[in-house]
């Protein structure tokens, strides 16, 4: 990816993120994989200040407690989160949830291939894709936020 | 994929959209490409019911009239056109221009680089990442093609 801040996978199903990691080593990609088992925990991770942001998230859209589309719908509505790019990995084809997906501006929705070297290839695709695009970059935010906080030290 | 829809480029400038288009055409992608050369005429063809809806959008930022920006902002709120992905094919590399697309749902934010094999390399990452979301296709090449 573009910059080394974590990528946060959304993923209920444990083989399915051990392959997501798999490839991602294979790939020499080198930013921490985040996994979270659903929507829910994923948004207990990015409202946590203490946490680095990631910068993408990749999730599925099954699972349990908070799926893929509710996630969404919370984390694009919400100020802090919305920019993050939001890519769905998903073994479905459903026209309607790729409907739903982008109308809520996911950046992506691969459809997973089952084949392990097609998934690999998709992945290097999603990585050179990322690498290329800028990221809306939270450097500068974190440079202020930590200007502030020298600054509030000094009080 | 029955029928391909149109790949929609929002540009300006006449030299970097028949850069683009020709590095479309050089990657062979079968959509086809519909050119618009800023936000107003884009926003006419994308209301026009009889238009095909883009596959996905390329936009340059820097336009008159209606600049990409408020164009992409135009498209993201309206519930007709927002499920079509937006991809910022840009000079600036101001860090506001980047929030704010991002903010406003960009699904990439790409540099155009000066340089043409640079900018066909670039040109061939996006066409590959939105192959893989079936939004385009490329001919497939023959065994003894570019040989």
């Amino acid at each position: 990816m573009r910059d080394c801040r974590p990528i946060l996978l959304l993923e209920d199903d444990t083989v399915d993120a051990m392959t997501v990691k798999r490839a991602l080593k294979e790939l020499h990609i080198l930013n921490p994989l985040v996994r979270v088992a659903n929507g829910e925990e994923a948004l207990v991770y990015l409202k946590d200040d203490g946490r680095e942001k990631p910068c993408v998230i990749l999730l599925d859209l099954n699972m349990p407690k908070m799926n893929g589309i509710e996630f969404l719908k919370v984390a694009k509505a919400d100020e802090k989160l919305k920019r993050i790019p939001a890519i769905v990995l998903t073994t479905s084809k459903d026209d309607q949830d790729r409907l739903k997906t982008f109308q809520l501006s996911i950046a992506g929705f691969v459809v997973k291939p089952v084949d392990y070297v097609k998934f690999v290839e998709a992945m290097r695709i999603v990585n050179l894709y990322w690498t290329l695009s800028e990221l809306p970059n939270s450097e500068q935010e974190s440079a202020n936020e930590k200007l502030q906080a020298n600054t509030a030290g000094r009080r | 994929m029955s029928l391909l829809k149109p790949i929609l480029l929002v540009e300006d400038d006449f030299v970097d959209a028949s850069t683009a288009k020709q590095a479309l055409q050089d990657l062979r992608v079968r959509n086809p490409v519909i050119h618009k050369t800023d936000g107003e005429e884009a926003l006419e063809y994308l209301k026009d019911r009889n238009n095909d809806k883009p596959a996905m959008i390329l936009l340059d930022l820097n336009m008159p009239k209606i600049n990409g920006i408020e164009l992409l902002q135009i498209i993201k709120t309206d519930t007709g056109l927002q499920q079509i992905p937006v991809v910022a094919l840009t000079v600036s590399k101001y860090e506001q221009d980047k929030l704010d697309t991002f903010d406003l749902g960009v699904a990439g934010y790409v540099i155009k680089a000066v340089d043409y094999d640079a900018f066909l390399r670039a040109m061939d990452i996006i066409i590959q990442y939105w192959a893989w979301n079936g939004l385009v296709e490329k001919e497939r090449e023959t065994n003894n093609a570019r040989l």
